[in-house]
């Protein structure tokens, strides 16, 4: 299993990033963590013929809060997520998360950038990325742009990002005092890619009740999916512990089966999940202090 | 062809300099062009830790680092790590233990256990065996890594309670 | 030269070391990383190998063109079938005591007709492995598509592809038991229960590859083989036969090997064509599986459907078993040791631990096109221990009587030996009234059975699971010998006095991590009466050591123990006799005692064991003239009481079933377990737990997935399933000794029972846990789905 050949540059600047782009084309990848990109190299199902690495671009490691957002540069790595004291005050969930990542020694290299350009359904961060409404910030020759999350995963490993352009940071709106948030995913053995996860982000009304809630899955289909259908019904029904199990029945996504679960299973867990977290979440707002 | 590239790093404790395919992982150099065999090869896609080393003194799967891109940097083996004393505690409570049988995992398995220490004293025994779960171990049953685990987390909190140095 | 008979071998004096938990010495080279496996060996010259395989299940190759190929930067050369046929002979993985057992001649490259996914066709040599992977890109090959047999349960049909259609048709072996009166004892029993059990085809995933360094000399055609296995006398002897080579010409060593299973233990066509090439090329060439070609090309095992029955009384009384198995195999039985001994075992062992004197049953292993199947740890036991404990709990429940009380009602008693089982197996002497005793207080049985109670009044559903077992250890050659197998039923242990007052032994059986080195120090060290620092064990070098059979079924510490010990006591006398000559004194009052010759009755030091082999060694001059002091001392030992040593234990599984998910949490598990006297509980104990572990593996995560085509589709880590640490439950264990009076060492094999009981243990747990629902899973690994579509909360039906 010995990767095919490439060549290899290690760009000193996002300028140069571009270039190598320009240049290569389809046949250039961008390295960043390499915790996805190598195993699938060792495998021979990816043959590019440069790697360009973006690992000494210290302009992408930024974590800090600017302006009402908290900003990640795409280097920053799950492993400096998970200890970071500034991503557990601004944005828990993550936090909350992080450690469920793969393993530590991954983490230790693996980044958030990468996670998100990659699009995996079954990863973590681009269901929470669109749960928390976060911004790709990417950039290419004609400039940085903002790409909201619910427009930026548009299919199995496909983005909207354009040729040339790269994820330079995420952007993440900042914990409020009426933020909610839970998180559960589903796997046989700690680390492994989810059966299925749900991740619930939304505020508290003046009643004490959930509002402007996003459902949104992971694992189920070829992106993160969006409960819509709950999400409306939540805005007009109030989420109690009584309550909640009839949510889970108004489930609108289709998951499709993997290898070890049919639709129907992924569909039942799905529902089973969203229960349970929405009794979660109804129980932190019946008791607001045990949040 | 892809040229070969010339890189500079630190390994155990040694400065190198020699030049190498961009293709060539990390494992592969250290073992092939260092003649360094403690860094193993048990998958080759980041999943059974058998390749665990430290870059920059953390822990890493060597199989998913491009010698290339360690370039610049200080990588360290389970020899390098053992020959500075830096594991010992933990290899004698290996050994009391039994926490070893064919020996493939190890590497991994001290490496990561000695990360653990270093930046999770406090870890419960069920947090041990989570954060242990990135290394495969087909002999033992874990319990034994687990205990060893635990052996050398008591002891350091014990000798911290005492005011002694750890 | 006395040598002591049978009933006068003794372990020693005082066991210092023998029952004493103590740490290995050879792991000191492991922990600090220097360990040295196959891989890490370089040789001046080596070349590296990599096959092409192929990538459908059944086909004939129609054009192959090396030419883009060989022409690859590295390429030393590409090679098929025709370039190696007249260095290495094919094979046929029969044994004459299988009867009716057939399977075709294999090659080590395939001859253009592929019969699996991942079988070796053509191999590229290349300076290195990147650069032979780089070749493997440019072969140009092309072939046609046969009908692929892939479903067991169809492979008998008669309109059935053929694999091999010069066989006649896809059964390679049947074999039938009927004692007793089967069919009247059902057609007048109180009660008959019947199920179906299933066992997902899984794999050894050892954390070193499989690995050969192959070394022809050509100068004196002598080929030397550092091979990560189990056997090395057994694969000396197939080199030298296969390559007509003189056996003295062939020496086999293995160093360190990262875990084997049982998965090392077995011939591959890829270790010989690597060997092959070898001669060839008149230069090392190195084989080191990758893990995704491991995947496909290791051997796999536990592909089995059983269907089984029990009759009993109304009162509880087990009055027969009766099973059918099928087993689908690969498309050649693996050699030599046959792919058909699982299913066997599965027969033998059946209903192993209960008082019946009627059994049926019908073995039928059938060829498919998937990667071989053959021994794995356990061999037959999960999946016999399973059935008889699955079905056994069916009874029990059906009766309303508790599983652990119906099982002490039925189990063969600990009085009752030696007797023969219902299968034909003979017993020595099993304790499981003492291990189901034991369990019950060791998992405090009652208390346990209280929480659950409580707990279920609150939706939380756990399940204890019980299972007794019996599993066969220290063989004799019923096994493989009688079969015309030239594998060694006997081991030999070498015991040498050094110079500077060492001690060295030689042992034929080997060491892959569970501690077979350590244990030989520890009966020479006390046979010998000498601090155990002072004795060096070697092991794994057909040059080196005694002939014998090396580790498999569970025999290391049984049969190359008592070996060791016998060399040992041996080479003690001749010390002995050697001191008194020197001293003029009668051997009658002496005895070694902490490396040294002392009186037996005042204590009084005589000479140390340095001295006394500088004497013999440097100073023959001041000996008395007629005496040759002889410091070493070579013995055999063969098991030849029974065909097997059985041993028993029993495990107990708690687990909690998410009945919303299908999630099972393993929340503990016990093993009392009887194999003999055990030379070293520390050793003994996690290599239970490692067996247990591999045993969940199976019961819970572990299946090779293929699709209708027989292509594997889950051939990762990623993919496939190995238990973890995090989903482990902690593993207490205990011990009762019943030695077995066939060696004075009375030592038994403990190195699968693990495997053998732990899927039992744990599917009755489940299945206890779900009992309120009425609901049952009998297909492994049960996967949360499976428990879901029990309970009725998904619909059956997935691919």
């Amino acid at each position: 299993m010995k990767a095919p050949e490439f060549d290899y540059v290690r760009a000193r600047s996002l300028e140069e990033v571009f270039a190598l782009l320009d240049e290569y084309g389809d046949e250039a990848r961008i390295l960043a963590g390499g915790q996805t990109l190598l195993a699938t190299m060792n495998m021979r199902l990816s043959e590019p013929q440069i790697l360009v690495d973006i690992g000494g671009l210290s302009a992408l490691k930024q974590l800090s809060v600017v302006g009402d957002v908290l900003r990640i540069g795409a280097m920053v790595t799950h492993a400096e997520i998970e200890d970071s004291t500034v991503v557990r005050e601004h944005a828990p969930l993550l936090s909350e998360v992080a450690p469920l990542v793969a393993h530590r020694a991954i983490r230790n290299l693996g980044t958030f950038g990468g996670s998100i350009a990659f699009a995996d359904p079954a990863a973590e961060w681009p269901c929470i990325l669109v749960a928390m409404k976060g911004v790709v910030i990417a950039q290419g020759v004609e400039g940085q742009r903002g790409i909201p999350a619910d427009e930026f995963f548009i299919d199995l490993y496909t983005t909207a990002l354009r040729p040339g352009e790269i994820i330079v940071a995420l952007d993440l709106p900042l914990k409020g005092p009426k933020s909610i948030y839970a998180f559960d995913e589903l796997t046989r053995r700690h680390g492994d890619y989810a059966i299925v996860g749900a991740a619930i982000t939304g505020g508290v009304s003046e009643e004490g009740f959930l509002k402007d809630a996003r459902i949104v899955f992971l694992g189920t289909g070829n992106k993160p999916d969006r409960a819509h259908a709950v999400e409306q019904q939540l805005e007009t029904t109030p989420l109690t512990r009584a309550t909640a199990a009839t949510f889970a029945r108004a489930l609108d996504i289709s998951p499709g089966g993997d290898l070890y679960n049919s639709a129907e299973t992924k569909l039942h867990l799905a529902r089973v999940t969203l229960e349970r977290l929405l009794s979660k979440l109804a129980q932190t707002l019946e008791v607001p202090e045990h949040g | 062809m892809a040229e070969r590239q010339s890189i500079r790093l630190v390994v155990n404790g040694k400065s190198v300099t020699t030049t190498v395919e961009p293709r060539m992982h990390l494992i592969d150099f250290l073992r092939d062009e260092l003649q360094i065999k403690g860094a193993r090869v048990g998958c080759e896609h980041g999943v059974c830790g058998a390749c665990t080393v430290r870059l920059n003194g953390q822990m890493v799967r060597g199989c998913l680092v491009l010698a290339v891109g360690a370039a610049n940097c200080t990588v360290e083996t389970l020899e390098g790590a053992s020959d500075r004393g830096d594991l010992a505690a933990l290899q004698a409570a290996f050994h009391a233990r039994n926490a070893l049988q064919c020996g493939f995992c190890t590497a991994g398995m001290l490496l990561a256990a000695a990360e653990l220490i270093a930046t999770r004293p406090d870890s419960s025994r069920e947090e041990i065996r989570e954060f242990m779960s990135g290394n495969y171990c087909r002999c033992t049953g874990y319990q034994a890594i687990v205990d060893a685990i635990e052996d050398v987390l008591s002891a350091r909190s014990a000798s911290v309670a005492g005011g002694q140095k750890c | 030269m006395l040598t002591p008979t049978k009933s006068e071998q003794r372990i020693a004096d005082e066991l210092r070391y023998i029952g004493a938990p103590v740490p290995r010495p050879n792991a000191l080279r492991l922990l600090q990383g220097r360990g040295v496996y196959v891989d890490d060996i370089v040789l001046p010259r080596m070349a590296h190998v990599v096959y092409w395989r192929s990538p459908i299940a059944h086909g004939r190759i129609t054009s192959f063109d090396a030419s883009f190929a060989t022409m690859m930067p590295g390429v030393i050369g590409v090679f098929g079938a025709e370039d190696i046929a007249d260095i290495c002979t094919p094979w046929v993985g029969t044994l004459a005591h299988l009867p009716g057992m057939k399977s075709p001649p294999q090659y080590p490259l395939a001859r253009g007709h592929l019969c699996w996914q991942g079988e070796p066709v053509f191999a590229v040599v290349a300076e290195t492995r990147h650069q032979a992977e780089d070749a493997l890109a440019y072969l140009r090959i092309e072939w046609d598509e046969l009908p692929v047999v892939a479903n067991m349960e169809r492979a008998l049909d008669p309109d059935s592809p053929l694999i091999h259609p010069e066989l006649g048709d896809n059964l390679c072996l049947t074999r039938t038991i009927d004692n007793g009166a089967v069919d009247a004892t059902f057609a007048s029993a109180d009660v008959v229960v019947e199920e179906s059990y299933r066992f997902g085809r899984h794999t050894g995933v050892t954390m070193e590859t499989r690995s050969v360094l192959a070394d022809f000399n050509a100068a004196d055609h002598t080929l030397t083989v550092y091979h990560s296995h189990q056997a090395p006398h057994m694969m000396q002897d197939l080199y030298s036969r296969h390559l007509n080579l003189p056996e003295t010409s062939v020496r086999v060593i293995c160093k360190d090997v990262g875990g084997s299973f049982g998965i090392k233990v077995h011939s591959y066509p890829d270790d010989f064509a690597t060997v092959a090439l070898s001669k060839l090329l008149k230069r090392p060439i190195k084989f080191v599986a990758d893990r995704l070609e491991s995947f496909t090309s290791d051997v796999h095992a536990r592909d089995h459907l059983v269907k089984a029955r029990l009759a009993a009384t109304k009162d509880g009384h087990i009055l027969a078993f009766e099973i059918d198995d099928l087993t689908g195999v690969g498309p050649y039985s693996v050699y030599p040791r046959t792919s058909g001994i699982e299913g066997n075992q599965v027969l033998n062992i059946t209903g192993g631990p209960y008082q019946h004197a009627n059994y049926r049953a019908r073995l039928r292993v059938v060829f498919q096109n998937k990667p071989p199947m053959s021994q794995y740890r356990g061999v037959g036991h999960p999946i016999a221990c399973a059935v008889t404990e699955g079905i056994v709990d069916l009874a029990a429940s059906k009766l309303g009587i508790d599983p652990l009380a119906f099982r002490k009602m039925n189990v063969m008693h600990d009085d009752t030996y030696p007797r023969t089982g219902a299968s034909g197996i003979k017993l020595e002497g099993l304790s499981h009234d003492a291990c189901l005793a034991r369990i019950e207080r060791l998992a405090d049985y009652d208390g346990l059975r209280d929480e659950q109670r409580r707990l279920r009044e609150d939706g939380v559903f756990r399940g204890i699971g019980i299972a007794a077992m019996v599993e066969l250890t220290n063989p004799g050659p019923a096994f493989y010998g009688i079969g015309g197998a030239r594998i060694a039923a006997q081991d030999g242990a070498t015991v040498r006095l050094d110079a500077g007052g060492g001690i060295t032994v030689m042992v034929s059986v080997g060491e892959q991590g569970q501690g077979s080195e350590t244990i030989f120090a520890q009966i020479a060290a006390d046979a010998l009466s000498i601090p155990i620092e002072r004795v060096r064990v070697i092991t794994g070098d057909t040059s080196v050591t005694p002939y014998g059979g090396g580790t498999w079924a569970s025999r290391g510490a049984g049969i190359g123990g008592e070996a060791v010990l016998q060399a040992s006591n041996a080479l003690g006398m001749q010390l002995i006799e050697f001191a008194s000559a020197v001293h003029e004194r009668s051997s009658e009052g002496l005895k070694l005692f902490n490396g040294q010759v002392m009186d037996a009755e005042s204590g009084a030091f005589l000479i140390d064991l340095k001295d006394l082999a500088s004497k013999a060694y440097f100073r023959p001059d001041t000996l008395p003239r007629d005496f040759q002091p002889e410091l070493s001392a070579t013995r055999h030992f063969s098991q030849r009481d029974y065909p097997f040593v059985f041993t028993n234990g029993v495990h107990v599984s708690y687990v909690e079933v998410d009945v919303d998910t299908g999630m099972v949490k393993l929340l503990k598990h016990w093993v009392v377990e009887d194999c003999g006297r055990v030379i070293n509980p520390m050793l003994v104990d996690e290599q239970i737990r490692g067996a247990v572990v591999q045993g969940i593996g199976g019961v819970l995560f572990e299946e090779c997935l293929y699709d209708e085509a027989g292509l594997l589709r889950n051939g990762s880590m990623a993919d496939y399933l190995v238990p973890m640490a995090s989903e482990m439950p902690d593993i207490e264990i205990a011990h009762v000794e019943t030695r077995t009076k066939t060696s004075a060492l009375g030592a038994k094999g403990a190195g699968e029972a693990g495997s053998a009981g732990a899927p039992a243990a744990v599917m009755n747990a489940i299945n206890d846990a779900l009992a309120p629902f009425h609901a049952r899973v009998t297909s492994q690994p049960i996967t949360p789905e499976k428990i879901l579509v029990a309970l009725g909360k998904v619909t059956p039906g997935r691919a």
